[in-house]
C-alpha cells in the first residue's frame, strides 16, 4: 500500500504543477506525468491491460497535445482572472466534493469488491469462452455490447474531427454569408 | 511539416518495423496475454506518427496512403458489427459461435474474440491516424497556409 500512496502523490504535485506553469510545453509534459503515475498505479493494482492501454493512449495524447498547441504557435498560457470564472469553478468544485463524499460512503472497502457478477465471470470465462484472458473474456464476449458502444463512441469523435477541421466546404475568411446581407 | 535531422530518421528506420510488429503481436495475442485490440491498434497508429513525424509528410506519403484511413475505418467497424450480427444466428447478439473448437491457451482459440480483436484494431489503428493526420497538418481558415495544404 505504501507505493499507492507515493505515486498518488507524484500525480497530485504534477497535476498542480500542470496548472500553475505558465509554458504550455511544460504544462503538457506534466499531464503526461500524472499519466505515466497512473500507468505505474495499474501495474501495482495488478491491471496489465489497464496499463499497457493507459501508456499507449497517454503517448498518443501527448503527441496530439504538443503537435496541435505548440505546433501553431501557442506557447503561452492565459490566466482566467474574471469573477465569474472562478465564481463558477468554486461553485462546480463544491457540488464536485458532495457528490463525491456521498458516493463514496456507499462503496466497499478498498480490495474487497462485492463479487457478483465478478464471480460468475472468473468461474464460467474459461470454460465457456476458452480465452486464457479474462479482461478480453469479458469486454468482447459477455459485454461485447458495450464494447460496440465504445466503438460507435470513437467514430463519431473521429467523424467530428473531421466535420471541424474539414478545408472543403469551408467559408473563406472574407466570405460573406447570403443570408447576412 | 518538414522531417527531422539525419539520427532522428536513421534510428526511425530501425525501430519503426520493430514498433509495428509489436502493434500486431499485441492484436493477435489479445485473448492470450494482455493487451487486446485497442492498446495494439493505438500501438499501430504510433507506428505511422513516428514514420510522419520523423520523416515529414512527403516522404511519409510515399509509403502511408492516406486512403488507409477512409478504408480502416469504417472495414473495422463494419467488420465487428457484422461478427455481432452473425451471432444472432445462435439466438444472441454477440453470440460466440465456435468457442468450442481450439484449447485454451494457443493462439486458435476462444472463438470469435481473436476476430473482434482484429476489427478493433484496424478500426482504432486508422481513426486515431485520421485524427493526428487532421490534426496536425489541415489548418483552420485564420491560419496562413490553408491553402498550401489542401489536396
Amino acid at each position: 500500500m505504501f507505493e499507492l500512496y507515493v505515486v498518488m502523490a507524484f500525480m497530485i504535485i504534477a497535476a498542480i504543477v500542470a496548472v500553475f506553469l505558465r509554458g504550455l510545453l511544460s504544462s503538457v509534459i506534466s499531464v503526461g506525468a500524472v499519466g505515466m503515475g497512473l500507468c505505474v498505479m495499474f501495474l501495482l493494482l495488478k491491471a496489465p491491460d489497464l496499463a499497457i492501454t493507459q501508456l499507449v493512449v497517454e503517448i498518443l495524447c501527448l503527441i496530439i497535445l504538443i503537435r496541435a498547441t505548440i505546433g501553431r504557435g501557442v506557447s503561452r498560457a492565459t490566466r482566467p482572472s474574471s469573477a465569474w470564472v472562478i465564481a463558477s469553478f468554486s461553485i462546480f468544485a463544491l457540488v464536485f466534493l458532495f457528490a463525491a463524499y456521498a458516493a463514496f460512503k456507499e462503496m466497499p472497502v478498498f480490495g474487497a469488491p462485492i463479487m457478483r457478477v465478478a464471480d460468475f465471470y472468473i468461474q464460467n470465462a474459461l470454460s465457456q469462452v476458452k480465452a486464457a484472458n479474462i479482461v478480453t473474456a469479458i469486454i468482447l464476449d459477455f459485454r461485447g455490447y458495450d464494447t460496440l458502444g465504445e466503438a460507435t463512441v470513437l467514430f463519431t469523435s473521429v467523424i467530428g474531427v473531421l466535420a471541424i477541421m474539414r478545408t472543403i466546404g469551408r467559408k473563406k475568411p472574407n466570405e460573406r454569408d447570403e443570408s447576412d446581407c | 511539416m518538414k522531417g527531422m535531422s539525419l539520427i532522428v530518421k536513421r534510428i526511425t528506420r530501425y525501430t519503426v518495423g520493430l514498433i509495428l510488429l509489436f502493434g500486431i503481436y499485441i492484436v493477435l495475442h489479445g485473448h492470450i496475454t494482455p493487451g487486446g485490440g485497442f492498446a495494439g491498434g493505438v500501438i499501430i497508429a504510433l507506428s505511422f506518427i513516428h514514420l510522419m513525424l520523423a520523416f515529414g509528410r512527403e516522404e511519409a506519403d510515399k509509403s502511408i496512403k492516406e486512403n488507409i484511413i477512409s478504408f480502416g475505418e469504417p472495414v473495422g467497424g463494419l467488420m465487428f458489427l457484422s461478427i455481432a450480427l452473425i451471432g444472432l444466428a445462435g439466438g444472441v447478439f454477440f453470440f460466440n459461435f465456435f468457442a468450442s473448437k481450439g484449447e485454451p491457451f494457443s493462439i486458435l482459440s476462444a472463438g470469435i474474440i481473436p476476430l473482434c480483436n482484429i476489427a478493433i484494431a484496424l478500426k482504432v489503428a486508422s481513426g486515431l491516424f485520421g485524427v493526428f493526420v487532421v490534426l496536425s497538418l489541415f489548418r483552420l481558415s485564420g491560419d496562413k497556409k490553408t491553402d498550401e495544404i489542401k489536396k
